[in-house]
């Protein structure tokens, strides 16, 4: 092994050695075609002094991907301990690919000798010989097998692809497969995915090569995107610093409020069930919980959680500013007292509303005949219920605007929470149409099993509870006199009782529809993955669906050259990818079994909390 | 080397179908729509517009009129960086992959690679809602040219050049 440095070759006579380095092997149909290869060449070292290429080879895919450029002069022992420093760090099988040679004019014969000569201190299969010259910006390349030949004694020469990439590009961005077919398994996909995924874990997993630039006094001199200086950013730096005992500190304060909000006095019964009714609790809830892993202080292990952090972070931040907005908003102009006188009399409007609509159904409702007793008991029973609430509005009412302003100053915890604060107090206003729903119901559930049973007994079967299906059963005759009396009389009554029912429940379903409406908008607030998208705005590389390629070059003689770029993940996929977890549960009915239930007069439950069974 | 020739597609349009042979084993087909024509953009925005002047005189609100405004220029600017595609294209590069890139009338370009070793075979499928000229992959079918929709001429022309680049393809051994 030669211990002295290769110095920078000089030029001797200049005969041109003829085109041996400038024609690839075109492939005709006459003669046995050769292996296609794949040169991945950076388009910062298009402009580099001559030199080695360093680089990966990868045999499954014929391709060979180029990472740095080493220049002359250089010591091969050096060179090589480099390499495996970096093979170690990085457990990259980062080798020595060919020679890259950049001239003014045709290539000297010595050079090509003293080229040539390289490829036995630095063995690699197959070798790359690059080419360019300046003047004619022409590209040439060319790929040489020395142990296994065509035929022997000549080595044999394949085609070669030179496909250019964008370094800093290719390092920043992660690449996002297509979706995996339910069908396929996970490790069918990695593997499949190989190709191109291995360039760009080529070049992410080699960051410990480019960390040094052209200014540092080391042994090598080493040409890749950093080597103009490696980029670094004083803000970022110091935020870096800031961030730990930042992290530290808030981590400590939100384990103590978490800590608070699980102490004992929390358990005393009706605090739990109130609690899981309202959602408030359960966004405040969700609230801690991200807050708890934004600043947690383990490092984030994959780019995938990172990037949820990171759009935890912006959400919370984004909705803590709305709030802010809506807060300022409120708290100008005596909106509060505006709104606060505004409440009682639209509460009083309402409940005269309802006591119209109670009149109306105690009449003739719609031309239809009621039957007048029932009638007179249910519409008294529900406007003695609005009597009381009008009540107790009125007794609320001097504290109201108190109740409001400090109700208000929550908004400051975000848009989110004032929005679940204001679906609360709907649920609470209308309070009063929910126990009427359930009351409703409940008769109306009882009268349709009532007449269920009855009519079987009307049939002579029975309800056989033990094999849970219908038998005939012989009843006596006192049975079925009563039977049928009772099965008459609650035949006449359903009329009425499925009219409020059936009045109640669409007052209900309206109420539902706007509380359901917050939520929604609730949901998305929390969901939306700000970070992901901002970042697929402004740094569109960095979210990768795959690659597309532009041809650039296609003289006849000169290799194909390709321009690789980065595709953008679409937005919609982004939002899809990176979608944060929202609290509570979408509905789990269907329209059928909603309309099932409607009929059977089951209450619904039109969210589920956590932790709440379905009654 | 380019090669130029001119095609009809399933309605009756014109198509331009534009052949660049890069080298033996990169190959571009590049198939331009029939353009955006003046005749039914003048239809549509009088249509609209007869509309919105009836609903105007009915009404007597000049609202509707700013409202029809709005919706011509966005269902305009909707559908020409939506929907109408100008050209597209379909690239070969063997041993590498099949690219299919579609131009849009705003200047949007969507491309789409599939690498070679993903790509069971091109083959042209008759169906009569689907479009023809898909590369098979193991479980899904991705279909070419969708909304020029040539006819089979046009496409056995594509299809012949492209089985040639996949047979050179299967020819060489991928491990050295």
């Amino acid at each position: 092994m030669p211990s002295r440095p290769c110095p920078r070759p000089r030029p001797r006579c200049s005969q041109p050695r003829g085109g041996s380095t400038s024609q690839p092997a075109l492939s005709f149909p006459s003669r046995a075609p050769g292996m296609m290869l794949k040169a991945f060449f950076p388009t910062c070292c298009a402009s580099a002094d001559s030199g080695l290429l360093v680089g990966r080879w990868v045999p499954e895919q014929s391709s060979a991907v180029v990472l740095a450029v080493v220049h002359f002069p250089f010591i091969p022992i050096q060179v090589k301990r480099l390499l495996a420093q970096v093979q170690q760090a990085s457990r990259v099988g980062v080798t020595v690919l060919g020679t890259w040679c950049h001239h003014q004019q045709e290539p000297e014969e010595g050079l090509g000798h003293f080229l040539e000569g390289l490829s036995a201190i630095f063995t690699h299969e197959p070798w790359l010989q690059l080419c360019r010259e300046k003047a004619s910006r022409a590209w040439s390349c060319r790929a040489t097998h020395h142990q296994v030949p065509a035929t022997p004694g000549t080595p044999s020469e394949d085609q070669v692809m030179l496909i250019f990439y964008d370094q800093r590009k290719v390092l920043l961005s992660w690449l996002h497969p297509p979706a995996v077919l339910p069908d396929q398994q996970a490790g069918d996909a990695t593997a499949s995915a190989g190709g191109l995924a291995a360039v760009f874990d080529t070049v992410a997993q080699s960051e410990v090569l480019f960390c040094g630039d052209r200014y540092d006094e080391g042994p090598v001199r080493l040409s890749h995107w950093q080597s103009e200086g490696v980029e670094g950013s004083i803000l970022v730096e110091l935020a870096k610093w800031a961030s730990g005992p930042l992290c530290l500190l808030l981590a400590s304060l939100l384990s103590l409020v978490s800590a608070a909000g699980t102490c004992w006095l929390w358990r005393l019964w009706p605090l739990p069930f109130i609690g899981s009714k309202l959602s408030t609790c359960e966004q405040l809830r969700h609230r801690l919980e991200q807050l708890t892993l934004v600043f947690s202080t383990e490092k984030a292990q994959s780019p995938s959680e990172l990037m949820r952090k990171a759009n935890t972070l912006i959400s919370v931040l984004m909705d803590v500013i709305l709030g802010l907005l809506l807060l300022s908003w409120l708290h100008g102009n005596n909106r509060i007292g505006q709104l606060a006188d505004a409440l009682v009399p639209v509460a009083d409007r309402v409940a005269e509303e309802l006591q119209h609509l109670l009149q109306w159904l105690m009449g003739a409702p719609a031309g239809l005949k009621m039957n007048r007793a029932l009638d007179q008991v249910l519409g008294r029973f529900f406007l003695y219920h609005i009597h009381l609430w009008i009540s107790y509005i009125h007794l609320m009412s001097p504290f109201i605007e108190r109740i409001l302003w400090h109700v208000g100053l929550s908004a400051c915890l975000g848009l989110t929470v004032a929005l679940s604060i204001l679906s609360d107090i709907v649920a609470l206003l209308t309070f009063h149409i929910y126990c009427f729903y359930v009351y409703g119901a409940r008769l109306y559930c009882l009268k349709i099993y009532g007449l269920s049973s009855l009519w079987r007994l009307f049939r002579g079967k029975k309800w056989n509870v033990l094999r849970q299906r219908v038998d005939s059963c012989s009843y006596d005759l006192d049975q079925l006199f009563i039977g049928t009396l009772l099965f008459t009389i609650l035949v006449f009554l359903l009329p009425t009782t499925a009219l409020y029912y059936l009045v109640f429940t669409l007052l209900r379903l309206l109420v539902v529809t706007v509380q359901g409406l917050i939520h929604l908008l609730v949901d998305l607030i929390n969901s939306l993955p700000l970070y992901s998208l901002g970042l697929r705005l402004c740094r569109p590389y960095r979210l990768a669906a795959g690659v597309k390629f532009r041809v650039l070059e296609h003289k006849a003689g000169r290799p194909l050259c390709l321009l690789m770029q980065i595709n953008p993940l679409p937005y919609s996929r982004v939002a899809h990818t990176y979608r944060l977890p929202s609290c509570g549960c979408p509905p789990k009915h269907s329209w059928g079994s909603l309309c099932r239930k409607l009929f059977f007069g089951e209450l619904i439950y039109p969210w589920r909390q956590r932790g709440e069974k379905q009654d | 080397m380019e090669d130029e020739k001119s095609f009809t597609d399933l309605c009756g349009g014109r198509l331009a179908l534009q052949r660049r042979y890069y080298s033996p084993y990169c190959r571009e087909f590049c198939l331009s729509c029939p353009r955006l024509s003046l005749r039914s953009l003048t239809a549509v925005t009088c249509a609209v517009w007869l509309v919105a002047y009836g609903l105007f005189s009915l009404f007597e609100n000049s609202m509707i009129l700013s409202a029809a405004i709005f919706i011509t220029l966005l269902g305009l600017l909707g559908y020409l960086h939506f929907v109408k595609i100008d050209q597209e294209t379909l690239l070969i590069i063997g041993s590498l992959g099949i690219q299919m890139t579609s131009y849009y009338a705003s200047g949007k370009e969507s491309t789409t690679f599939i690498e070679m070793g993903k790509v069971k075979d091109i083959v042209i499928n008759e169906a009569i809602y689907m479009d023809p000229v898909e590369p098979h992959r193991i479980s899904q079918v991705v279909p070419v040219f969708q909304s020029a929709k040539p006819r089979l001429d046009c496409l056995i022309e594509v299809y012949r050049s492209c089985q040639e680049i996949l047979a050179h393809q299967k020819a060489t051994p991928t491990s050295p």
